[in-house]
C-alpha cells in the first residue's frame, strides 16, 4: 500500500541538456581522487601512507571520532598523493589506478538472522556507513544512536537529475538486500518514495512507500520527511540514495565494495548528453570529453546545478554524485539587463520576465547572478516554492544572526541545506541561502550536539 | 574599445577603493554585473532588487503624468471658481493640456528632483563610509514623496524633510532592508509635525492659493476631505466619476484612484506586491466605514456634531477620495516594514484600511489618515508576525510533545509488561 504525497508549492527548473536515456561505459580513468570536502564534518585519520600499494575497497582512513567508521578505495593501486591545506588537513587523496584491479572480500552474515550489531559492523568495516547520512545536521550518520526512521527518496525532481527509474532497473535484487538490511538498525519504519508506478523503488517489500508527485523539491528527502514524519528536537533519521543503496546492497550479496555507479552527464555545454558507467572518484574528463562539449567557457558541476559543487574540468567525481552538468559559465556583462523585458530566463515574477508564459520551455541559464547581493528585502516569495511547514526567511535569519533557540524553535533540526537551493534559486536579494543553514547546523550541532 | 570593456576596466581599477561602492552603482545601473555564482546554486533566477524596484515605479509613472496635468488643472479651474465660473472637466479640452503641463513641469518636476537627487546623495554618502553597495530602495522612496506631498511644498522644505527621512527612518536602522518604519512615510511625517502650517488647511493644496490668499482674486484650494470636516458638505461640487478619476484638489499624486487601481493591478499582475495587504485593507476602511455610517444612522449623532459631516460620508467613497488608494496600493504593501508572513498580512492590512478611515473621521486637525495609519502598523508589524510565527513554533513544541508521550507510553508498556 502506497500513500500519495502531492507537493504544489514548488518550482521545475526545465534546463537545456537532459541527459538520453542510453548508457555507455565510461572510458578507464588513471588516477581517482577521494575529495574529502564530500565528508562533512569528519576528521581524517590515515591509515596508509603515501606511496603504499591499495585493493579496492581497502581502508584509507579512518573517523578521528569513530575509529571503526572507514572509509574505502574505491580502486586498486598506488596511493600517489595526499593533499594537504592550512594547518596540514588533508583535502584529497589520489590513488593511480593498476591495470589488474584487485579486490578486497568480506565475509557477510546471513542477511536473514544477522543481528543489528552485526549487519552495523559489516557496513562499517566495508566503508559502506559514510553512504549513510543523518537528519538534523546532515552529516554521516553516528552509528551508535538509533535513528527512529530511515528515509529514501526514490524520485528525482531536481534540474537535470539522473532519471533513477532507468538508472535503477535491473537493481532491484540489491535494493532489495540493502533496504531489507537497514531496516534492521531503526525500531521504526524505512520510508521510500517513488515517482512512476513503473519505478524499481515501488515493488520493495518490507518499507513503507510513498508516490510523490508535483514539482521540485518533490523528490527532495527533506520534503519527504517533512510530509511524512518531521523531525522533532532529540529526534534523529538516517537517509540513503538510492544509488548509494546499490552499492551497499552489492556488498550485502557478494562481499565486495563495487564503486562502480552509473552517472547522468548533463547540461548545454554537453554535446550528446548521456549515461555513463564509470566509478567513484574516477575523472570527469573521461566521459566528458567522449560526449564532448560546446564552447570554452563553461562550469562543470559535481551534482545538479541548485546543490552540486564546482569541478575543475580535470576534476573527479563525487563520493555521492550520481549526475556531472556542465553548464556556460555567466562572466560577462549584461547592458540595461535590470529593467529590459527578459525572455530567456527562469523566473516566479511577471516583472516582465515572461517565464511564466511557457511553463514547458527548456531554458540554457548560465552561472550569473543576473544581479547584485542585497539585504532581505522582498517578502512572501520564497514560501511559494518551498512547501516544508516552516517559514524560511524567518529561519534564515535566525541563523544569520546566530539566534540557537530562534533556529531550534523554527525548525533548523528538520532541514538540510538543500532543502533551500529552490529559495535560493529565486532569491531577489541573491543571499547564499544553502551557505547560511549549512553554517546554521555546524553551529547548532556545535553548541547542541 | 567599446563602453563595456571601458567600465569593466574601471571596476577593475577601482576594486577595493573607498569610491568603489559610488561607481559600481553607476556602473550596475548600466550593466547587470559580470558575478558568477559561488556558493551552492550554480544558476539563479531572473529577478534582482533593481528589477522589483523598477517594477513598482513603472507603476507610478502614470499616476505621476496625470499630477503633472491636474497640478494645472486645478490651478486654473481654481482660478475660474474665483471669477465666477463653473469648470466642467474634458479630458482632451481642458485637461490634457500645455498649460496644465507646465504647470506640472514648474511645480512637481522640481520636487521629483530634489527627492532623488538629495536622498539619492544620502544613500551614495552612507554607501561609500559604510562601504557596502549603493540598495536600490530609494527608488521607489524618491518617487513616492513628490507625490504625497501637497504641491506647494517649498523645495528646502522637501530637501531637509528627505534628509531627516533617510538618515533617521532608514540608514541609522542599517540602510535598505532593516528599517522600521516606511522612508516615504517618515518623511511626510517629519513635513506634517514640522511644518504644520505648509501641510493642512484649504491653501495648499492648489498651486499658488497660498500666494494670493488674502488677494482680492484669491482662490481657493479645499480637499473634499477638507469640506467634510467642516461640515461643508453642500460646497462639495465633485461628481463621483471626477473622484475616481482624479480630477480633484489633494496631495500632488494621491488623486485619481483610477491610475491607481490600475498601477496596483499590475503590481499584483507581477506578483511585486502582497495582494493580500490590499485586498484586506480595502475590507478594513469599508468595515470602518460601514460601522460610522451605521452609527449616523441609529441616530447617535445629529448634524450638529463636529464628525457628521465624515461619519456620514457613504462608506465606498472614503476609497476614492483622499490618499487612502495611494497609501494602500503602494506604500503599505512596502515588504521590509510590513508584516512579512502571509497570514500576518491579512491582519496588518485589515487594519491599515479600519485606522485610516477612523483616523480620518477622528482628527480634528487633518482630516486625513492613511499615513499616520501605515507608520502605526509598521510599528505594529513585528508584533503581528511574532505572533503568527509562536503559532508555527507551538505546532512544533506540540508534535515533539506528542511524540515524547507516545515514547514515554511505550517505556511504561514495556515496564509493566516486565513487571507482570
Amino acid at each position: 500500500m502506497s500513500k500519495d504525497i502531492r507537493i504544489k508549492k514548488g518550482l521545475n527548473i526545465n534546463l537545456v541538456g537532459k541527459a538520453e536515456l542510453a548508457t555507455s561505459k565510461a572510458p578507464a580513468s588513471n588516477v581517482y581522487v577521494l575529495n574529502l570536502q564530500d565528508f562533512h564534518g569528519i576528521t581524517p585519520k590515515m591509515l596508509v601512507k603515501e606511496g603504499a600499494e591499495v585493493k579496492a575497497g581497502q581502508a584509507l582512513f579512518y573517523n578521528k571520532n569513530h575509529e571503526a567508521m572507514v572509509f574505502v578505495s574505491p580502486v586498486s593501486g598506488e596511493l600517489v598523493e595526499i593533499k594537504r591545506g592550512d594547518r596540514r588537513r588533508i583535502l584529497s587523496l589520489k590513488i593511480l589506478a593498476d591495470k589488474t584491479q584487485e579486490q578486497i572480500e568480506h565475509t557477510v552474515p546471513n542477511l536473514n538472522n544477522a543481528s543489528a550489531s552485526e549487519i552495523k559492523a559489516i557496513l562499517l568495516k566495508s566503508g559502506c556507513w559514510p553512504f549513510v547520512k543523518q537528519r538534523p545536521y546532515d552529516v554521516i550518520a553516528n552509528p551508535e544512536v538509533t535513528p527512529k526512521a530511515i528515509f529514501v527518496s526514490g524520485y528525482a525532481s531536481a534540474p537535470l537529475a539522473a532519471d533513477l527509474d532507468y538508472v535503477l532497473k535491473g537493481k532491484e535484487s540489491e535494493l532489495q538486500a540493502a533496504i531489507s538490511a537497514v531496516a534492521k538498525l531503526t525500531p521504526g519504519k524505512v520510508h521510500v518514495s517513488y515517482g512512476g508506478s513503473n519505478s524499481p523503488m515501488s515493488n520493495l517489500k518490507g518499507v513503507e512507500l510513498h508516490k510523490v508527485s508535483g514539482p521540485h523539491p518533490s523528490g527532495l528527502v527533506g520534503t519527504l520527511i517533512n510530509k511524512v514524519d518531521p523531525i522533532n528536537k532529540g529526534e534523529l533519521v538516517w537517509v540513503i540514495t538510492p544509488q548509494d543503496l546499490i552499492i551497499i546492497g552489492e556488498l550485502l550479496l557478494t562481499g565486495k565494495f563495487n564503486a562502480e555507479r552509473t552517472v547522468a552527464l548533463a547540461g548545454s555545454s554537453v554535446k550528446k548528453p548521456q549515461y555513463y558507467t564509470t566509478k567513484i572518484g574516477s575523472e570527469i574528463a573521461t566521459f566528458l570529453y567522449a560526449s564532448g562539449v560546446n564552447g570554452e567557457k563553461f562550469r562543470v558541476i559535481n551534482g545538479d546545478v541548485l546543490t552540486g559543487s564546482k569541478s575543475k574540468q580535470d576534476g573527479n567525481l563525487g563520493y555521492y554524485n550520481n549526475v556531472v552538468t556542465a553548464i556556460p559559465e555567466g562572466d560577462d556583462y549584461e547592458f540595461f539587463g535590470w529593467n529590459k523585458p527578459i525572455f530567456n530566463k527562469i523566473s516566479t515574477t511577471r516583472a516582465l520576465t515572461f517565464s511564466w508564459l511557457n511553463p514547458k520551455k527548456k531554458y540554457d541559464l548560465t552561472t550569473n547572478t543576473n544581479g547584485e547581493h542585497r539585504a532581505f528585502v522582498v517578502t512572501g516569495q520564497y514560501e511559494e516554492v518551498f512547501p516544508l511547514d516552516i517559514y524560511p526567511m524567518q529561519l534564515l535569519k535566525a541563523c544569520m544572526v546566530k539566534d540557537l533557540d530562534e533556529m531550534e524553535q523554527l525548525g533548523l533540526y528538520e532541514v538540510a541545506p538543500e532543502d533551500f537551493s529552490l529559495t535560493e534559486f529565486i532569491c531577489i536579494s541573491k543571499q547564499p541561502h544553502q551557505q547560511i543553514i549549512r553554517e546554521g547546523l555546524d553551529l547548532l550541532q556545535k553548541e547542541i550536539g | 574599445m567599446s563602453l563595456k570593456s571601458t567600465l569593466h576596466d574601471l571596476k577593475e581599477k577601482y576594486k577595493g577603493k573607498k569610491m568603489a561602492p559610488a561607481f559600481n552603482a553607476i556602473h550596475t545601473f548600466l550593466y547587470t554585473p559580470n558575478e558568477t555564482t559561488h556558493s551552492g546554486g550554480h544558476v539563479k533566477g531572473a529577478d534582482d532588487l533593481k528589477r522589483t524596484m523598477n517594477t513598482v515605479i513603472m507603476a507610478l509613472v502614470p499616476v505621476l503624468l496625470f499630477s503633472m496635468f491636474n497640478a494645472g488643472y486645478q490651478h486654473y479651474a481654481a482660478v475660474d471658481a474665483a471669477n465666477g465660473i463653473i469648470r466642467k472637466v474634458s479630458l482632451f479640452e481642458n485637461f490634457l493640456t500645455g498649460e496644465n503641463f507646465w504647470i506640472g513641469v514648474i511645480k512637481v518636476l522640481p520636487l521629483l528632483i530634489v527627492s532623488y537627487g538629495v536622498g539619492l546623495i544620502v544613500e551614495f554618502i552612507f554607501a561609500v563610509i559604510k562601504g557596502h553597495e549603493v540598495e536600490e530602495g530609494y527608488l521607489v522612496t524618491g518617487m513616492l514623496v513628490p507625490l504625497i506631498v501637497p504641491i506647494d511644498t517649498p523645495l528646502w522644505m522637501l530637501a531637509i524633510a528627505v534628509v531627516f527621512g533617510v538618515v533617521i527612518g532608514k540608514e541609522v536602522f542599517g540602510g535598505t532592508g532593516m528599517n522600521i518604519l516606511n522612508p516615504a512615510l517618515t518623511i511626510r511625517a517629519f513635513l506634517f509635525f514640522a511644518y504644520p502650517t505648509w501641510m493642512s488647511g484649504d491653501k495648499v493644496w492648489v498651486y499658488d492659493a497660498v500666494n494670493m490668499a488674502g488677494k482680492p482674486d484669491a482662490i481657493s484650494g479645499e480637499t473634499i476631505l477638507g469640506y467634510l470636516a467642516q461640515g461643508k458638505v453642500s460646497e462639495i461640487t465633485y461628481s463621483v466619476s471626477d473622484m475616481f478619476f482624479g480630477f480633484i484638489p489633494g496631495s500632488v499624486g494621491e488623486t485619481s484612484t483610477f491610475l491607481i487601481l490600475l498601477g496596483g493591478l499590475f503590481l499584483i499582475f507581477s506578483k511585486i506586491a502582497s495582494w493580500r495587504i490590499m485586498v484586506s485593507a480595502v475590507i478594513g476602511a469599508l468595515v470602518m466605514g460601514v460601522i460610522f455610517n451605521g452609527v449616523v444612522d441609529a441616530g447617535w449623532i445629529t448634524e450638529t456634531s463636529k464628525f457628521y459631516g465624515l461619519m456620514s460620508f457613504t462608506f465606498w467613497k472614503h476609497l476614492i477620495v483622499g490618499g487612502l488608494a495611494f497609501g494602500i496600493v503602494y506604500m503599505a504593501t512596502d515588504p521590509v516594514t510590513g508584516s512579512q508572513t502571509n497570514k500576518g498580512k491579512w491582519f496588518y492590512g485589515f487594519f491599515i484600511g479600519f485606522i485610516s478611515v477612523m483616523i480620518r473621521v477622528f482628527n480634528p486637525a487633518y482630516p486625513e489618515g492613511v499615513f499616520l495609519a501605515i507608520l502605526l502598523m509598521n510599528v505594529f508589524a513585528p508584533t503581528i508576525d511574532h505572533y503568527v510565527i509562536r503559532g508555527n513554533v507551538n505546532k512544533r513544541l506540540k508534535r515533539l510533545k506528542n511524540a515524547t508521550a507516545v515514547a514515554t507510553g511505550n517505556k511504561s508498556e514495556k515496564l509493566k509488561a516486565e513487571t507482570v
